[in-house]
């Protein structure tokens, strides 16, 4: 499958240097929403280190428009009903206020993130009880992530996601319905049309950091 | 740690990120997750897909004052406190997700005598699928079992062979509907493993179909 996405990889090619040398050598919120917009993606961290350091109302506005009703269809998708989903995607975007300061851009892009909140606080709604998660892995002495970790794990993100946009739409209908919970994990296993090799292949860089963590 | 050789396949993987496994089996994910660095990165990797799900989907609008109530939710409650710091890794046999669920270590557990030295401790779990510890002997095997759904089997300590393979501390055995498989713990120090099934396991000799009603796997 990995075949199906020249593009995406292309695009990771020509793309890489340029912007990461940029980023190198500006470290601000500020400077980094300028090389976002020269690459006409939004990555939204700028926005949430504003919300970390400053309690910026603005920043999580712009958060909340752009976030808020996209959590509210997953979990009306997922077989939440349209008035508790309101309610819980406003819950979903509090939290994101709250554990601004735990969001680790080397592990997730924001949009991951939103999602684990949301996917965590639909299965706590059903379950009463909180989803067992892995325990943080502690970086090793040598392994402090820096900033180019973060934007290498955020361009793999985006282009998974270009990669995902561009799937046969019987395959990407196969995923969202996954994601929505309509498929069980037999059905996962049994299903031969998803595109599970594509999947893996990308998030390499944040494989490479991760197996040099544990030390 | 020792290099981890057995791994969750990628359907679990992706089953765990969609949310859509039973409690048991989440369980246990986040155990072997906790100890693999390899399966994390996949892990992360199919949570990445679930970001994308988001961003892709079409949005349902949000009430007209959505947005004033929840800055107001969020001025009324204090922000979360990191999360809790890495205690040191050593020494601790059971990784965070499991401590939570069996009170403490290896050496909190209530263990259960269920036959043949071998004991367990059920921690307890919502829906159909159930996991428990084990705790085998060294040589000693777990009785022979088929399945009618699926096992996973994750080594805390010690290690045990089911037919040629070995599994050490972090492998996990995922075994299906007809694998029929007979662990046993190497000799030396006892096995101790966490292991989730969706079905009650069905014993191939007599003596333990009599015994699985006692053993509740």
């Amino acid at each position: 499958m990995v075949d199906a996405f020249p593009n995406a990889d292309a695009q990771a090619r020509t793309g890489r240097y340029p912007e990461r040398e940029s980023f190198g050598a500006t470290r601000t919120g500020r400077a980094r929403v300028a090389v976002a917009e020269t690459l006409h993606r939004q990555d939204w961290i700028a926005e949430l280190e504003a919300i970390r350091d400053r309690q910026d109302q603005k920043a999580f506005a712009a958060l909340f428009t752009h976030f808020a009703p996209r959590v509210k269809a997953f979990l009306i998708r997922s077989g939440t009903a349209p008035d508790v989903a309101e309610e819980c995607a406003q819950d979903v975007m509090a939290t994101l206020w709250r554990k601004a300061h735990m969001f680790d851009g080397t592990k997730a892009s924001v949009a991951t993130w939103v999602f684990t909140i949301a996917r965590n606080r639909r299965i706590d709604m059903v379950r009463k009880s909180r989803r067992p998660e892995p325990e943080d892995l502690p970086w090793g002495p040598d392994a402090e992530p820096g900033a180019a970790e973060v934007m290498a794990l955020q361009e793999e993100t985006v282009l998974l996601g270009k990669a995902l946009a561009t799937l046969p739409e019987k395959q990407r209908k196969l995923i969202e319905r996954a994601y929505f919970g309509e498929l069980s994990h037999s059905e996962i296993a049994a299903e031969t049309g998803l595109p599970l090799g594509t999947i893996k292949s990308r998030i390499r860089l944040a494989l490479e950091r991760l197996r040099h963590a544990m030390s | 740690m020792p290099e981890i050789k057995h791994h969750l396949t990628d359907a679990l993987l992706m089953a765990y990120a969609a949310g859509s496994l039973p409690e048991a089996f989440d369980l246990v994910v986040a155990t072997h997750v906790s100890m693999c660095d390899d399966c994390r990165a996949r892990m992360l990797a199919f949570d990445a897909v679930g970001g994308a799900v988001i961003e892709g989907t079409g949005g349902v609008a949000m009430g007209a004052d959505s947005l004033a109530a929840t800055l107001a939710m969020i001025a009324d409650k204090a922000p979360e406190p990191r999360a809790r710091p890495s205690a040191a890794r050593a020494g601790r046999v059971f990784p965070a997700p499991l401590a939570d669920y069996a009170g403490g270590d290896l050496d909190a557990v209530k263990w259960r005598r269920v036959g043949g030295g071998v004991a367990d401790a059920i921690l307890r779990t919502r829906g159909d699928a159930t996991v428990r510890l084990l705790r085998i002997p060294g040589g000693v095997a777990v009785p022979d079992h088929g399945h009618r759904g699926m096992e996973l089997t994750l080594v805390l300590k010690g290690a045990f062979c089911d037919g040629s393979e070995q599994f050490r501390a972090g492998d996990v055995e995922v075994a299906g509907d007809e694998t029929v498989h007979k662990p046993v713990a190497m000799p030396g120090e006892d096995c101790i493993c966490l292991a989730a099934t969706d079905a009650p396991l069905r014993f191939n000799a007599l003596i333990p179909r009599i015994a699985q009603s006692f053993l509740r796997i």
